[in-house]
């Protein structure tokens, strides 16, 4: 849990983390996903917005190791990955918050934090060692977090969501994706867990964030991805960009064709193809 | 009586050691407790107060219920049945059941008879072979359970006829074996009784390993800078313990004392009750119990979990098994039938263990089996008819799981699941 490593990485060109060419994924007939393009940079929000059955799910779940891809490769830090199941995506560095949290209700913050993968003293759970490491985690995350030992059934759904993304971060990954972290919440809470994912994002991670909150959206992502039907429908720096723009893309009313998008991201990110 | 006081170490050091807030004292475990059980976590309150309370009517019925003789047969028959029962809390504890532990039970019993008594083969080959027989049913339930996705309830049904069966295959046309009980396994636990200077050291040895070990982990959560619990509270625990035990074990001397077969079940009590709350296993114990689908996300085996989890429990029904066996010197057809199930399974969820997955304590075997057996036994020494015994039982275990679901229900109600 350092923080300086990701800023020091951060004072040149930030690290390609990242990138997805060509997914392809079929359900039967269906074509969830065709010719899709994502690229992640570390310290980088990246989110992800379309209509509902654009394929966002899908394609956080060939991220998160759930459903293979069948077609195109997934490069991670330039070198060809295959996430066969949820276990390689996590060793690679890819952690996933799902948007129902899948935290044990009955077990406290800590057994949470470090379920599956408890640290042991001599055999034997290392609770000191566990419980001090959460409070400094969540004290990093300014998290508000009453008690590390109350069961999680007892919190709010922010700090539920502000519990579930400190676990994302115990192993130490180089990528978090958040699959709707707002759904649900109140203001203070979405408050929260925004001001969340930009302490994420200053720790040198690459954020991929699922919304439909195009508010939420444009306060926290540095770029937005457009998915429609499938298809990459656009690729935009939120700086230059404004919320018609996006729901254009959603909605389709505007078609970044493959060559226009090509334009747009060599203008936006230049380098961005040389890793591979 | 794990409290809930803040513990955050932004605190600095110098400061915790002085703040007495920061350390559990005596008020705040009061209060912890208190608040915990008016949201409904209520632990192994109602199983202790309806202990005092069966005791008390007995004793008011029967002068010589609470009599050392009455309680040293007490512990003699809460053996075989807790010891199953201790499986029966780590199924209940992943959300599953195991309804064959009965006959898993008199089939380890059938075959300790079988192989020692008349085929003569030594002891110790005779336990380990009942004991892994017990062991190959568990995996077959939860080779069963994890491949084909029966429920644990439909496949242990088949197997409580289905061993049933094969106990009876096993005593062959006998149908009834006695073992002499001259042999060592009868004598060693049933007829060995520690005296009274050896219970004192065990105890004394207990106490100290018990202190020492809240001292250690109150010392290192200190200089960790996390709340630890007072010299105050660590004190009342450790002479808690001291006096509750060591009153129980004089009151037993005053009789034959403390057989080995209960010694035995407290020692099982004891070491599952530690691998269930420190190691990795029973933290994924729980979190299987808790929500299978958390559990499975956070990259836990559940497989692996559930099939260990099955094989456990039919190791402790044959281990049952064996101590009924060498206590009733013989194993005929009705080893392990009858009640013994249904008793084990009372014990359990009457001990405080939920029906619904991911709460208990190995302790409430023991708590459990001693409620139930009192209820038996005590009824046993008014003459008072088998049918009674049963409807009495019964009701006890209606009672215990009416409190377990409204316990469940004021903890949803409290947001503490």
């Amino acid at each position: 849990m350092t923080l300086t490593a990701g800023r020091a990485e951060r004072t040149h060109a930030p690290e390609h983390i990242l990138s997805l060419r060509g997914i392809g994924k079929r359900f039967g007939a269906v074509r969830a996903l065709t010719n899709v393009d994502l690229d992640v940079y570390a310290g980088e929000v990246v989110a992800i917005v379309g209509d509902n059955g654009a394929g966002k799910s899908t394609l956080v779940k060939i991220l998160a190791g759930v459903h293979p891809h069948d077609a195109g490769t997934v490069l991670f830090y330039g070198e060809e990955q295959h996430l066969a199941n949820p276990t390689d995506s996590r060793d690679l560095g890819i952690a996933t918050v799902f948007q129902d949290l899948a935290l044990s209700d009955s077990l406290d913050v800590v057994s949470n934090l470090w379920l599956g993968r408890e640290l042991t003293r001599g055999g034997v759970l290392d609770e000191v060692e566990m419980e001090q490491r959460s409070w400094s985690l969540l004290r990093e995350l300014s998290a508000r977090v009453p008690s590390v030992r109350t069961p999680v059934a007892s919190l709010s759904g922010g700090q539920r969501q502000t519990v579930a993304i400190a676990r994302s971060l115990i192993g130490e990954p180089s990528v978090v994706i958040l699959d709707e972290p707002t759904a649900a919440l109140g203001i203070a809470q979405t408050a929260e867990v925004l001001n969340l994912i930009e302490r994420l994002r200053e720790r040198g991670l690459g954020v991929i964030l699922i919304s439909h909150n195009l508010a939420d959206v444009l306060a926290v992502a540095d770029r937005i991805v457009v998915l429609r039907l499938g298809r990459n429908n656009g690729d935009f720096r939120v700086a230059d960009v404004t919320s018609e723009q996006i729901i254009a893309a959603i909605t389709g009313a505007t078609d970044h064709g493959l060559a226009k998008r090509a334009a747009e991201k060599s203008a936006t990110q230049p380098g961005a193809e040389t890793d591979s | 009586m794990s409290p809930t006081t803040h513990g955050d170490p932004s605190v600095p050091a110098a400061k915790v050691i002085h703040d007495d807030e920061l350390r559990y004292g005596f008020r705040s475990s009061v209060r912890s407790f208190a608040n915990r059980v008016r949201t409904g976590d209520v632990g192994s309150l109602p199983v202790v107060a309806g202990l005092i309370l069966i005791w008390t009517i007995f004793q008011i019925l029967n002068p010589n219920f609470l009599s050392s003789r009455n309680l040293v047969n007490l512990t003699l028959q809460s053996a075989a049945v807790g010891t199953i029962a201790i499986g029966i809390v780590l199924v209940l504890l992943i959300g599953e059941i195991d309804l064959s532990v009965g006959s898993v039970s008199g089939l380890s019993a059938a075959i300790l008879a079988v192989l020692f008594v008349q085929t003569g083969w030594p002891i110790a080959l005779v336990l380990v072979v009942a004991l892994v027989t017990g062991a190959m049913v568990g995996l077959v339930y939860g080779l069963l359970y994890t491949r084909f996705g029966v429920p644990s309830f439909v496949i242990t049904l088949a197997g409580l006829l289905g061993f049933l069966g094969l106990q009876l295959f096993v005593l062959g046309r006998l149908g009834s074996i006695n073992i002499p009980d001259n042999t060592w396994i009868v004598e060693f636990l049933t007829q060995t009784f520690l005296s009274p200077a050896v219970s004192y050291v065990v105890i004394a040895i207990v106490v100290v390993v018990y202190a020492w070990q809240l001292l250690a982990q109150a010392r290192r959560r200190t200089d960790a800078g996390l709340a630890a619990m007072s010299r105050n509270v660590i004190a009342m625990r450790v002479g808690g313990v001291a006096v509750v035990l060591g009153a129980a074990a004089f009151y037993l001397n005053l009789s034959r004392g403390v057989s080995m077969s209960f010694l035995i079940f407290l020692i099982l009590v004891t070491i599952m009750h530690f691998v269930l709350t420190r190691t990795r296993w029973g933290r994924a114990v729980y979190a299987v119990g808790g929500s299978v689908e958390a559990a499975r996300r956070a990259g836990i085996r559940v497989n692996r979990i559930y099939i260990s989890v099955f094989v456990l429990c039919s190791t402790f029904a044959a281990m049952g098994g064996i101590l009924a066996a060498a206590r009733l010197q013989a194993a005929n057809q009705s080893s392990g039938g009858g009640d013994v199930n249904l008793n084990a399974i009372a014990a359990a969820v009457i001990g405080g263990t939920s029906l619904f997955g991911g709460r208990g304590s190995a302790f409430s075997a023991l708590l459990g089996v001693l409620v139930v057996m009192s209820i038996s036994n005590g009824l046993a020494i008014l003459n008072l008819e088998a049918y009674v015994r049963y409807m009495i039982t019964g009701a006890v275990l209606i009672l215990a799981v009416i409190l377990d679901s409204l316990s469940r229900r004021s903890r949803a109600a409290a947001g503490r699941a």
